[in-house]
Protein backbone atom coordinates (compact mmCIF):
# COMPACT_ATOMS: atom_id res chain seq x y z
CA UNK A 1 0.00 0.00 0.00
CA UNK A 2 2.68 2.22 1.12
CA UNK A 3 4.73 1.32 -1.87
CA UNK A 4 1.50 2.00 -3.95
CA UNK A 5 1.20 5.60 -2.68
CA UNK A 6 4.90 6.19 -3.33
CA UNK A 7 4.43 4.86 -6.77
CA UNK A 8 1.40 7.58 -7.32
CA UNK A 9 3.07 9.96 -5.87
CA UNK A 10 6.38 9.52 -8.33
CA UNK A 11 4.23 9.30 -11.41
CA UNK A 12 2.31 11.78 -10.46
CA UNK A 13 5.26 14.40 -9.48
CA UNK A 14 7.06 13.20 -12.84
CA UNK A 15 4.31 14.18 -15.28
CA UNK A 16 4.34 17.96 -13.29
CA UNK A 17 8.02 18.43 -13.88
CA UNK A 18 7.61 17.58 -17.86
CA UNK A 19 4.23 19.47 -18.02
CA UNK A 20 5.11 22.27 -16.43
CA UNK A 21 8.40 22.59 -18.04
CA UNK A 22 7.34 22.28 -21.26
CA UNK A 23 4.12 24.62 -20.97
CA UNK A 24 6.18 27.21 -18.88
CA UNK A 25 9.26 26.76 -20.92
CA UNK A 26 11.18 26.13 -17.40
CA UNK A 27 10.90 26.18 -13.83
CA UNK A 28 10.33 21.76 -13.87
CA UNK A 29 13.68 22.00 -11.80
CA UNK A 30 11.97 23.51 -8.70
CA UNK A 31 9.55 20.68 -8.97
CA UNK A 32 12.19 17.42 -9.31
CA UNK A 33 14.31 18.55 -6.66
CA UNK A 34 11.57 17.94 -3.93
CA UNK A 35 10.75 14.80 -6.23
CA UNK A 36 14.58 13.57 -5.65
CA UNK A 37 14.93 14.21 -2.20
CA UNK A 38 11.52 12.31 -1.73
CA UNK A 39 12.66 9.63 -3.62
CA UNK A 40 15.47 9.44 -1.16
CA UNK A 41 18.48 11.96 -2.39
CA UNK A 42 20.22 14.20 0.13
CA UNK A 43 19.83 18.35 -0.93
CA UNK A 44 23.20 18.20 -3.05
CA UNK A 45 22.26 15.22 -4.84
CA UNK A 46 18.91 16.44 -5.36
CA UNK A 47 20.12 19.82 -6.87
CA UNK A 48 22.98 18.01 -9.49
CA UNK A 49 20.34 14.96 -10.41
CA UNK A 50 17.51 17.29 -10.99
CA UNK A 51 20.09 18.90 -13.92
CA UNK A 52 20.22 15.23 -15.32
CA UNK A 53 16.57 14.82 -15.47
CA UNK A 54 15.51 18.70 -16.77
CA UNK A 55 18.46 18.54 -19.53
CA UNK A 56 16.50 16.11 -21.77
CA UNK A 57 13.14 17.52 -21.34
CA UNK A 58 14.46 20.83 -22.24
CA UNK A 59 16.08 19.46 -25.66
CA UNK A 60 12.54 17.68 -26.67
CA UNK A 61 10.61 20.41 -25.73
CA UNK A 62 13.47 23.08 -27.75
CA UNK A 63 12.43 21.25 -30.50
CA UNK A 64 8.65 20.94 -30.35
CA UNK A 65 8.71 24.81 -29.66
CA UNK A 66 11.50 25.55 -32.71
CA UNK A 67 9.01 23.31 -35.04
CA UNK A 68 6.33 25.63 -33.85
CA UNK A 69 8.38 28.66 -35.00
CA UNK A 70 9.52 30.12 -31.96
CA UNK A 71 13.40 30.74 -32.41
CA UNK A 72 15.65 33.36 -33.02
CA UNK A 73 19.55 32.43 -33.18
CA UNK A 74 20.56 35.85 -32.23
CA UNK A 75 18.26 36.09 -29.00
CA UNK A 76 18.90 32.35 -28.15
CA UNK A 77 22.86 32.55 -28.94
CA UNK A 78 22.93 35.93 -26.26
CA UNK A 79 21.01 34.76 -24.23
CA UNK A 80 23.16 31.29 -23.63
CA UNK A 81 26.22 33.49 -23.44
CA UNK A 82 24.78 35.61 -20.84
CA UNK A 83 23.20 32.28 -18.74
CA UNK A 84 26.97 30.86 -18.49
CA UNK A 85 28.58 34.02 -17.25
CA UNK A 86 25.97 34.39 -15.06
CA UNK A 87 25.73 30.60 -13.92
CA UNK A 88 29.42 30.86 -13.25
CA UNK A 89 29.22 33.92 -11.16
CA UNK A 90 26.35 32.80 -9.09
CA UNK A 91 28.50 29.39 -8.22
CA UNK A 92 31.13 31.77 -6.86
CA UNK A 93 28.62 33.63 -4.91
CA UNK A 94 26.89 30.68 -4.07
CA UNK A 95 29.69 30.23 -1.90
CA UNK A 96 29.78 33.86 0.43
CA UNK A 97 26.50 34.83 0.68
CA UNK A 98 23.86 31.81 1.43
CA UNK A 99 21.96 33.61 3.41
CA UNK A 100 18.46 33.23 4.57
CA UNK A 101 18.34 36.69 3.83
CA UNK A 102 18.57 36.24 0.34
CA UNK A 103 16.34 33.72 -0.18
CA UNK A 104 13.46 35.18 1.75
CA UNK A 105 14.34 38.87 -0.96
CA UNK A 106 14.23 36.11 -3.82
CA UNK A 107 10.92 34.77 -2.97
CA UNK A 108 9.64 38.12 -2.43
CA UNK A 109 10.74 39.28 -5.88
CA UNK A 110 8.94 35.63 -7.84
CA UNK A 111 5.78 37.17 -6.11
CA UNK A 112 5.73 40.57 -7.50
CA UNK A 113 6.93 39.30 -10.84
CA UNK A 114 4.40 36.60 -10.81
CA UNK A 115 1.45 38.77 -9.75
CA UNK A 116 2.86 41.57 -12.43
CA UNK A 117 2.69 38.87 -14.68
CA UNK A 118 -0.90 38.10 -14.32
CA UNK A 119 -2.00 41.93 -15.16
CA UNK A 120 -2.70 42.30 -18.48
CA UNK B 1 22.68 49.65 -26.00
CA UNK B 2 20.33 47.25 -28.79
CA UNK B 3 17.94 44.88 -27.66
CA UNK B 4 20.71 42.30 -27.29
CA UNK B 5 22.77 43.70 -24.85
CA UNK B 6 19.96 43.78 -22.65
CA UNK B 7 18.90 40.39 -23.63
CA UNK B 8 22.71 39.49 -22.64
CA UNK B 9 22.27 41.55 -19.36
CA UNK B 10 18.94 40.16 -18.45
CA UNK B 11 20.72 36.51 -19.27
CA UNK B 12 23.57 37.02 -16.63
CA UNK B 13 21.26 38.40 -13.84
CA UNK B 14 18.88 35.35 -14.76
CA UNK B 15 21.86 33.17 -14.66
CA UNK B 16 23.60 34.35 -11.38
CA UNK B 17 20.54 34.03 -9.69
CA UNK B 18 20.16 30.08 -11.45
CA UNK B 19 23.90 29.79 -10.35
CA UNK B 20 23.25 30.19 -6.76
CA UNK B 21 20.71 27.50 -6.85
CA UNK B 22 17.01 29.70 -6.77
CA UNK B 23 15.64 28.91 -10.03
CA UNK B 24 17.21 31.42 -12.56
CA UNK B 25 15.30 29.86 -15.45
CA UNK B 26 11.73 30.80 -13.93
CA UNK B 27 12.96 34.50 -13.49
CA UNK B 28 14.86 34.52 -16.73
CA UNK B 29 11.21 34.50 -19.00
CA UNK B 30 9.85 37.44 -16.95
CA UNK B 31 12.50 39.42 -17.44
CA UNK B 32 12.96 38.75 -21.03
CA UNK B 33 9.04 39.61 -21.58
CA UNK B 34 9.92 42.94 -19.61
CA UNK B 35 12.39 43.70 -22.18
CA UNK B 36 9.77 43.70 -24.75
CA UNK B 37 10.76 39.67 -25.73
CA UNK B 38 7.06 37.42 -26.73
CA UNK B 39 5.99 35.26 -24.25
CA UNK B 40 6.47 32.19 -26.30
CA UNK B 41 10.05 33.30 -27.42
CA UNK B 42 10.79 33.75 -23.57
CA UNK B 43 10.07 30.39 -23.24
CA UNK B 44 11.99 29.22 -25.90
CA UNK B 45 15.10 31.03 -25.74
CA UNK B 46 14.87 29.97 -21.73
CA UNK B 47 14.47 26.37 -22.82
CA UNK B 48 17.55 26.46 -24.81
CA UNK B 49 19.35 29.03 -22.74
CA UNK B 50 19.44 26.30 -20.40
CA UNK B 51 21.03 23.36 -22.24
CA UNK B 52 24.78 24.39 -22.91
CA UNK B 53 24.78 25.58 -18.93
CA UNK B 54 23.52 22.58 -17.66
CA UNK B 55 25.50 20.05 -19.61
CA UNK B 56 28.63 21.83 -17.86
CA UNK B 57 27.29 21.75 -14.47
CA UNK B 58 26.32 17.93 -15.43
CA UNK B 59 29.93 17.47 -15.32
CA UNK B 60 31.15 19.22 -12.83
CA UNK B 61 28.88 17.30 -10.73
CA UNK B 62 29.68 13.86 -12.34
CA UNK B 63 33.10 14.61 -11.42
CA UNK B 64 32.18 15.22 -7.70
CA UNK B 65 29.96 11.93 -7.90
CA UNK B 66 26.53 13.73 -7.11
CA UNK B 67 24.67 12.55 -9.60
CA UNK B 68 22.45 9.39 -9.59
CA UNK B 69 21.13 8.13 -12.66
CA UNK B 70 19.25 5.47 -10.84
CA UNK B 71 17.17 7.73 -9.43
CA UNK B 72 17.11 10.43 -12.40
CA UNK B 73 15.94 7.71 -15.15
CA UNK B 74 12.73 7.12 -13.71
CA UNK B 75 11.36 10.32 -13.19
CA UNK B 76 13.67 11.36 -16.56
CA UNK B 77 11.39 9.07 -18.64
CA UNK B 78 7.71 9.46 -17.51
CA UNK B 79 8.30 13.65 -17.78
CA UNK B 80 9.70 13.45 -21.28
CA UNK B 81 6.46 12.51 -22.53
CA UNK B 82 4.21 15.01 -20.64
CA UNK B 83 6.99 17.79 -21.52
CA UNK B 84 6.18 17.52 -25.26
CA UNK B 85 2.71 17.47 -24.67
CA UNK B 86 2.89 20.68 -22.58
CA UNK B 87 5.47 22.02 -25.14
CA UNK B 88 2.64 21.65 -27.90
CA UNK B 89 -0.09 23.17 -25.67
CA UNK B 90 1.86 26.24 -25.20
CA UNK B 91 2.15 26.33 -28.64
CA UNK B 92 -1.64 26.43 -29.07
CA UNK B 93 -1.83 29.39 -26.28
CA UNK B 94 -2.28 32.86 -26.90
CA UNK B 95 0.95 34.81 -25.40
CA UNK B 96 -1.52 36.76 -22.95
CA UNK B 97 -2.87 33.28 -21.60
CA UNK B 98 0.43 31.41 -21.26
CA UNK B 99 1.74 34.75 -19.24
CA UNK B 100 -0.89 35.08 -16.97
CA UNK B 101 -0.90 31.24 -16.35
CA UNK B 102 2.95 31.39 -15.96
CA UNK B 103 2.56 34.75 -13.16
CA UNK B 104 -0.03 32.22 -11.21
CA UNK B 105 2.49 29.45 -11.28
CA UNK B 106 5.39 32.18 -10.38
CA UNK B 107 3.07 33.10 -7.14
CA UNK B 108 2.77 29.95 -5.94
CA UNK B 109 6.12 28.96 -6.51
CA UNK B 110 7.16 32.53 -4.42
CA UNK B 111 4.85 31.63 -1.94
CA UNK B 112 6.04 28.02 -1.48
CA UNK B 113 9.71 29.39 -1.47
CA UNK B 114 9.03 32.34 1.16
CA UNK B 115 7.62 29.89 3.69
CA UNK B 116 10.34 27.48 4.08
CA UNK B 117 12.76 30.00 3.57
CA UNK B 118 11.01 31.82 6.27
CA UNK B 119 10.94 28.49 8.28
CA UNK B 120 15.16 27.86 7.62
CA UNK B 121 15.74 31.46 9.11
CA UNK B 122 13.08 31.00 12.17
CA UNK B 123 15.05 27.26 12.56
CA UNK B 124 18.36 28.77 12.58
CA UNK B 125 17.77 31.81 14.93
CA UNK B 126 16.34 29.17 17.50
CA UNK B 127 19.55 26.73 17.51
CA UNK B 128 21.86 29.82 17.64
CA UNK B 129 20.12 30.98 20.44
CA UNK B 130 20.06 27.46 22.53
CA UNK B 131 23.50 27.64 21.80
CA UNK B 132 23.97 30.23 23.63
CA UNK B 133 22.07 29.51 26.52
CA UNK B 134 24.44 26.61 26.30
CA UNK B 135 27.54 28.31 26.40
CA UNK B 136 26.06 30.29 28.97
CA UNK B 137 25.44 27.61 31.43
CA UNK B 138 28.45 26.11 30.94
CA UNK B 139 30.32 29.58 31.99
CA UNK B 140 28.60 29.66 35.11
CA UNK B 141 29.19 25.90 36.27
CA UNK B 142 32.67 26.68 35.05
CA UNK B 143 32.65 29.89 37.48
Amino acid sequence: MKQALKNAITLGGSLAVGAVSGFFGGGGGMLCVPLLEYSGLDVKRAHATALVVILPICIVSSVVYIIGGYFDLKQVSCACLGVCIGAAIGAKLLDKITSSAVAIVFAALMIAVGVKSMIP
Amino acid sequence: MTAEHVIILVSVVGGIIGGMGMGGGTLLIPLLTMCAVEQHMAQAINLMAFVPMSVVAILIHKKNGYICFKHAAPIASIALLSAALGSFAAGVAKGYVLRACFGAFLTVLGIIQMILAIRRAVKKYKAKKAEEKERKQKKEIAN
